[in-house]
């Protein structure tokens, strides 16, 4: 559907005869170019505009391989630029302090938080051979608890038992309760989705941190988030303080800029892609892949091949 | 709210007694690809703004009211609620989505009207696959007053669809709406098992399903676009519904679907409650892009 950056740029600098280094009004062309790819792809425009900003000052002056057109030459720095913007080294969810390691889910409705707890338990009870348990705090959504307490039977992991009429704070106590008690390692606590401009909800979220003190506060949004993506970030760390993000439905062909937009603006890791409905689609941040994709997979080709 | 804000704020900075030049175009394609239009419908917008007024001394307020009404004659004649044809007893509706996008939560505010406009409504719990999907859809059922048929989580949908029209027939119900698992439009057998629903249906009544409401959560991008594309193609899709509006996004994408499929647009969801769905207007949804609200 969409025409991959690189036959844009080669379409730029078809017209250009010299070779050599790249020239800045090259570059400022191509940048165009550039930001068209981007915004098609998901990624928020005020993120754009300061990372084209770091493409075109790497990019001014840079020598042109002999073995790539400058249009490949273009499309390797930003794919570097993206790759470095996104986070170089995966960075795995931390379960190191005192237990129980309490964790705490956030986001939007139907982000797949409920989902990727479980997925998390899953992981954390087979690989890392931790004794986990889930509490749901959700007791907005209808049958949102009991979505917690089936994924759990499937997991094999054991979920806070559920008391009606009770509150998401008196919900945390009873469960951080629960897991001290119980001997578990790790607590995790599954929140009620919520919009960051909704006041009351978020000012629950802050009471639920400050009682469970969670050592990881894990923003969970979709893969196919559009330009609104810089404000839900940046609200969610803003306000409850964020960890790390969990990307969902990766599993999508959505170009995924939401990852750039969300990682620039907070500065938080992207920790764990969520690629799939069942309990295994959960796979650790590869930034390359991340990039490649919001780059499309036209560009990659080429650019694997070329350079 | 904060983004709207930001946004008149935003148009009036930029437009302050400025001429409409080639960099305060560029401005206002810039707010409109801030609110998802996307960089094809955002540059034909602006095109349209520009037409007749370049260079010539332009106000805030006059920009934005324009560039309002250049959305909204994209959006206006889209802009039809769902109508329950009496003459189709029950009047079958199938809800499509990709995941969480707000399908069950939308079927039971519709429930709730079509049960308000005095017509008898039957839900089905067709996402036997979520855990909980069935629970969910059942205290909707509770809130509104409606039955809901049902099977256990795992069984067959189309056969849980067929089964639920059977029930509505005799029952002479007037509207029967389906419920069915999220799914993402890229997955070819999830979408072949959409297209059994719709064929399982037909077995019984040619006509139906009556209407396919595609759900579109607002915070989605430029993916919204294959979203409509495909399962237009592989459900049939009859009229949209937008979710998810009462956040700060704004929803764009769908200047840019309305100009490529023109399909209806039904509805749209402000929140989480029964009675949070509204009609899609589109001067409101237009002049909240353009920042006027
Ligand atoms: N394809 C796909 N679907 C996912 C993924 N993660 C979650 N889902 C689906 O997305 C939908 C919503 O997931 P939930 O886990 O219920 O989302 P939530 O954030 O807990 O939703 P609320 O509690 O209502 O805010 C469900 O249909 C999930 O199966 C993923 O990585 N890929
Ligand atoms: N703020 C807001 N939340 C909504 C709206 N519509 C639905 N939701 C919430 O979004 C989440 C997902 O809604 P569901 O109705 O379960 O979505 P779904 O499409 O049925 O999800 P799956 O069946 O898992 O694919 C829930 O938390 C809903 O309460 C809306 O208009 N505004
Ligand atoms: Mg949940
Ligand atoms: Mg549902």
């Amino acid at each position: 559907m969409f025409e991959t950056l690189q036959d844009r740029l080669s379409g730029i600098f078809e017209t250009l005869t010299k070779r050599g280094a790249l020239s800045e009004s090259d570059v400022n062309a191509a940048m165009r170019e550039v930001r068209r790819a981007l915004i098609e792809a998901d990624v928020a425009l005020e993120v754009v505009r300061s990372f084209i900003d770091k493409v075109r000052e790497r990019a001014v002056g840079k020598e042109v391989i002999r073995s790539v057109t400058p249009g490949q030459m273009v499309i390797k720095i930003v794919h570097d630029t993206l790759v470095e913007t996104l986070g170089a080294e995966p960075e795995p969810v931390d379960l190191q302090a005192v237990p129980p390691v309490a964790i705490m889910m956030v986001g939007l409705q139907g982000s797949g938080k409920t989902t990727t707890t479980a997925k998390l338990a899953l992981r954390f009870t087979q690989e890392d051979k931790k004794k986990v348990l889930m509490a749901s705090l959700d007791t907005r959504r209808p049958a949102a608890q009991e979505q917690l307490k089936i994924l759990g039977e499937q997991a094999g992991v054991d979920t806070l038992p559920i008391v009606p009429g009770e509150d998401p704070v008196r919900i945390t106590r009873r469960a951080l309760d629960a897991a001290r008690l119980g001997g578990y390692d790790v607590v995790m606590l599954d929140t009620a989705g919520r919009l960051h401009v909704d006041e009351e909800l978020m000012r629950e979220s802050v009471e639920v941190r400050d009682i469970a003190k969670p050592h990881e506060t894990l923003l969970v949004a979709d893969a196919l988030t559009g330009q609104d993506a810089v404000n839900v970030a940046r609200s969610f760390d803003e306000r409850v303080g964020v960890s790390g993000i969990v990307l969902t439905r990766v599993d999508g062909d959505g170009r995924g800029g939401a990852a750039l937009s969300m990682r620039a603006v907070t500065g938080k890791p992207i920790k764990l892609l969520g690629t799939g409905e069942k309990l295994d689609g959960l796979e650790i941040f590869h930034p390359d892949r991340v990039a490649n994709r919001i780059l499309g997979k036209g560009d990659v080709v080429s650019l694997v091949e070329k350079a | 709210s904060k983004s709207s804000r930001s946004l008149t704020g935003g148009i009036a900075d930029i437009f302050t007694k400025r001429k409409l030049d080639d960099d305060t175009l560029q401005d206002l394609e810039d707010i409109l690809i801030q609110a998802d239009l996307g960089v094809d419908t955002a540059m034909r917008i602006t095109e349209k703004v520009a037409a007749g007024r370049y260079d010539k001394e332009v106000s805030p307020e006059e920009v934005k009211s324009v560039l309002a009404e250049e959305v909204s004659a994209v959006l206006s004649p889209l802009a039809t609620p769902l109508a329950v044809d009496e003459a189709h007893k029950p009047f079958v509706i199938l809800t499509v989505g990709v995941n969480g996008s707000g399908k069950t939560t939308t079927i039971g505010k519709l429930a709730a009207q079509f049960s308000r406009e005095g017509r008898s409504v039957m839900l089905a719990a067709g996402d036997t696959f979520r855990a909980a999907a069935v629970e969910q859809l059942k205290v909707w059922g509770e809130r509104t007053g409606v039955p809901v048929v049902s099977r256990e989580t795992g069984a067959d949908a189309s056969g849980l669809a067929f089964d639920a029209l059977k029930q509505a027939r005799e029952e002479r119900r007037d509207v029967l709406i389906i419920d069915t698992a999220g799914r993402l439009q890229n997955k070819s057998d999830l979408m072949a098992e959409l297209q059994k629903i719709v064929r399982v249906l037909k077995k019984q009544d040619e006509t139906a399903p009556h209407a396919v409401l595609l759900v579109l959560d607002a915070t989605t991008g430029q993916n919204a676009m294959n979203q409509v594309d495909i399962f237009q193609q592989t459900a049939g899709v009859t009229g949209l519904v937008m979710t998810k509006l009462d956040g700060t996004a704004r929803g764009g994408i769908l200047v840019a679907i309305a100009d490529r499929f023109g399909l209806p647009i039904h509805a749209i969801g402000v929140g989480e409650g029964v009675d949070d769905l509204q009609p899609f207007e589109a001067d409101a949804f237009a002049r909240a892009i353009a920042g006027l609200e």
